[in-house]
């Protein structure tokens, strides 16, 4: 058997410009960069901060969870930022999020806040679920962020019974579920592709391809590596996104979203994006080499390209960047704080929110 | 201000490990992201990297210390411009065995010694009284579900059914006889083959708001939908700390038909009934059918509702009423009597009313309970029973071990215990898959016989 090309970097630079395509068409478009929609000024300011915001949190739930306030397991966003929150800018109010574990960046970039999610992350009442989800299991009805699921693939179906609802109320939202490599290999997201497909659901299927399930790369667990295709039997189109470039996020979640609030029914994008920490804060990572991890980040980090960019264009200064960073720093602390000082939930909560 | 460097907790059940490495020496600059040393713990060995930017101005604790407890200070990192004398002299003092286990800090240590909150009692209304007069049709149990979901379809817009066959086909089984017709494919959707995806797709448009009865043709094909069922549906409210839940009902029949052989054939009443968030119904008579499936369409929790294939074609008396809803959680005393109490539901309810009338030729007065609901068990009105009888014996056609009987004898042995003249009989399926050949599948299940036994047998007869 032919070993799977393991891409490069540069190798797997997708089709910026989605160019959404029938299935049988759709393929892999070696992506030169040209063709990325720039950002205004706003846009990269936009993006930058949620980016940033992210990021921050991310590495403070780290040390809160090195230092025994957050228990269980834990799983950090580190290096997909742009995914989220290039999603988020296209979406519409109404549209809904739904994910699996690695949970808390689509919470943020749903406006959800810091406070609430970190609050959850320690086990206190002041956490969106009170204490009782924690970093798997959150939800906020309030910014139709439906989950934060802890079995791999099953958000994929739920999300495609958001799609549902959407079509029997007739109303103009999609539904964007969220979903890794790894669980694009689980029998329910093809039973639930061939039920989107069949019935035209709005949703737009996000596989965040970040090369490795667990400890598990993609060469070793899958005979089609090309996530944009797998919907190609049942006639769904697919796109593959830099997931570490938010402009071409944006630009393909833009006409994915299109596409669905047309009534085309489903569509699948693949963000070739890449986590720099381990699977989990108990994974020592030793799947891969540090140069791979080192190079993603002095090469591709989401934040860096806005950064540098907003330098560039002189849309910002350093020093103004500075202040950015100061102020989410704040927001960051902040949440921790209140997650260390809320008190856990009361011992009464044990038995409610089990039946309505 | 200098920053402290803790001893990280790397894993969920991690409390101390070694240091086993610094790959930073005091005076070194390191950015976040930098790994700073290596740390082994119970599962592996984790890398530790720098969270902050900074010169390291000390390293607390040496290479190779073992047993270092989580959140013990393992280095000083310095801030720009910061000098090692900020540190202070006290604290290469702060040695690990000096310093709080993490313990100490831990909050959920505080819960360890609190008393567990009393499970809330929750109050279930009786059943409605049926005004005098009432005109009482004869009706299959077929019949009965299939105009209680479309009463309740025509009640509410956002109840809808999916599943196999239940379009234009008009239902495997037939239930869903006509529904089409009067809802159209809108409301009632055939689904693929696909019990994993449409149950989860079920669930997530009870998310969403909508009231869906999601019918698999039978439940033994239910177990691949059963992830969605018990993980997504029963839990989401409880994780959700209340935010959302899923208002759904799932349906079809359950348990052994005939002569299908040991996939078509196993009661799933214990599995189900055993999940907190669900709520579990099993009717026999047609008039609960309809009464608890109109309940079960308006419950704003997910309701696993337990029919019977060989129920199906039975006919029973259905009260003519417009509205005729009967509360979940209420058993129905079927037969009352004096000398024993009998407990079944749904199937069960055929051998045990057939042995209730072949003891009263004998003299015995057998009390009969149908619980039609498994979930919340109604278990004050057999206890009631059983204080005035005595005598307890429960009949089901599910697997013994685990069964709802083996449940039920625990529970009154444990509440009701000085009141039991004799142990608690529990007649269930045999411990075996269900076997094809018509003889075996006979003695597979339970029989008339048996329960009239164990009645005798409680009652020392």
């Amino acid at each position: 058997m032919a070993p799977t090309k393991t891409a490069s970097v540069s190798g797997r630079k997708p089709a910026a410009k989605s160019a959404i395509k029938s299935a049988s068409k759709a393929s892999a478009k070696e992506f030169t960069g040209k063709n990325t929609p720039d950002f205004g000024k706003d846009q990269d300011l936009h993006a930058y901060r949620e980016m940033l915001l992210i990021r921050r949190f991310e590495e403070k739930a780290g040390q809160l969870y090195g230092m025994g306030f957050i228990g269980g397991f834990c799983h950090l966003y580190i290096g997909q930022e742009a995914v989220v929150v290039g999603m988020q800018m296209a979406q519409q109010e109404g549209d809904q999020v739904i994910t699996a574990y690695r949970d808390h960046g689509h919470m943020l970039a749903t406006g959800m806040s810091a406070r609430g999610v970190m609050a959850e992350l320690t086990g206190r009442r002041g956490g969106y679920s009170r204490g009782k989800g924690g970093s798997m299991h959150m939800f906020s009805k309030e910014k139709h962020f439906y989950g934060g699921h802890g079995i791999v693939g099953a958000q994929v179906s739920l999300g495609t019974g958001l799609a549902f609802a959407n079509r029997y109320r007739n109303n103009d939202s999609v539904s964007v579920a969220y979903f890794g490599d790894g669980a694009a290999n689980q029998g329910q997201v093809y039973e639930s592709f061939n039920m989107a497909a069949l019935w035209k659901l709005p949703i737009v299927y996000i596989v965040e391809n970040n090369r490795y399930a667990m400890g598990t790369s993609t060469a070793r667990a899958t005979a089609q590596s090309n996530y944009s295709l797998r919907g190609s039997g049942f006639g769904i189109p697919g796109v593959q996104v830099d997931g570490m470039d938010v402009r071409a996020v944006k630009a393909a979640a833009d006409e994915a979203l299109e596409h669905c609030r047309s009534g085309k029914g489903p569509i699948i994008l693949e963000m070739l994006t890449y986590r720099y920490r381990g699977h989990s804060m108990s994974d020592p990572a030793k799947y891969r080499s540090k140069d791979e991890v080192q190079k993603m980040r002095s090469e591709h980090d989401p934040i860096e390209q806005v950064r540098l960019r907003l330098l560039e264009k002189g849309w910002a200064t350093e020093d103004e960047l500075k202040a950015i960073d100061k102020d989410i720093r704040d927001v960051v602390s902040d949440s921790a704080d209140f997650a260390q000082a809320d008190p856990e939930p009361d011992a009464s909560e044990l038995y409610t929110d089990i039946l309505l | 201000m200098p920053i402290d460097i803790l001893m990280p907790a790397l894993s969920p059940t991690m409390e101390e490990g070694t240091l086993s490495k610094w790959l930073k020496k005091e005076g070194d600059k390191v950015t976040s992201g930098d790994v700073i040393a290596e740390i082994e713990t119970d599962k592996a060995t984790m890398e530790v990297e720098a969270v902050d930017e900074g010169v390291i101005g000390k390293l607390l604790v040496e290479a190779g210390t073992e047993n270092v407890k989580v959140n013990t200070k393992i280095a000083v990192l310095l801030a720009d411009g910061e000098s090692a004398d900020a540190i202070g002299s006290a604290a290469p003092a702060e040695a690990p065995k000096a310093a709080a286990p993490a313990a100490a800090e831990a909050p959920a240590a505080s819960a360890a010694s609190a008393p567990v909150p009393a499970q809330p009692k929750v109050e279930t209304a009786a059943d409605p009284d049926i005004p005098a007069g009432t005109e009482m049709v004869m009706t299959t149990v077929r019949e009965a579900l299939r105009d209680a979901m479309a009463e309740e379809m025509r009640r509410d817009e956002d109840v809808f059914v999916m599943g196999e066959e239940v379009a234009e086909y008009q239902g495997a089984y037939k239930i869903t006889q006509g529904l089409l017709q009067e809802f159209g494919p809108r409301r009632v959707v055939d689904t693929p083959i696909t019990e994993h995806g449409f149950a989860g797709v079920g669930v997530g448009a009870a998310m969403a708001g909508l009231k869906p009865i999601v019918e698999f043709m039978t439940f033994n094909f239910a177990m691949q939908a059963i992830d969605q069922i018990i993980n997504s549906a029963a839990k989401t409210l409880y994780m959700s700390g209340g935010q959302m839940g899923a208002p759904i009902v799932f349906r079809g029949p359950n348990g052994a038909a005939a002569r299908v052989g040991a996939q078509h054939s196993q009661d799933y009443a214990s599995w189900y009934s055993q999940i907190p968030g669900l709520k579990v119904v099993m009717p026999y008579t047609a008039a609960d059918a309809k009464g608890l499936l109109k309940a079960a369409i308006r419950d704003p929790n997910p309701v696993v509702f337990l029919e019977n294939e060989i129920l199906y074609g039975q006919s029973f008396e259905v009260p003519k009423l417009d509205d005729f809803v009967l509360p979940i959680g209420k058993a129905r005393i079927h037969r009352k009597g004096k000398d024993a109490t009998v407990v079944s539901f749904g199937i069960g309810m055929t051998y045990a009313t057939k042995a209730v009338a072949e003891l009263e030729k004998e003299g015995i007065d057998v009390e009969l309970i149908d619980l039609r609901t498994l979930r919340p068990m109604d278990l004050p009105t057999v206890i009631e029973s059983v204080k005035k009888t005595g005598r307890l014996v429960t009949v089901e056609e599910g697997y013994p071990q685990n069964s709802v009987g083996a449940e039920i004898a625990t529970r009154v042995m444990q509440q009701a215990f000085d009141y039991l003249d004799a142990p608690v009989l529990t007649i269930a399926g045999k411990d075996v898959p269900m076997p094809y050949a018509a003889n075996l599948e006979k003695l597979a299940l339970p029989n008339v016989g048996e329960v009239v036994q164990a009645v005798k047998t409680v009652c020392y007869k």
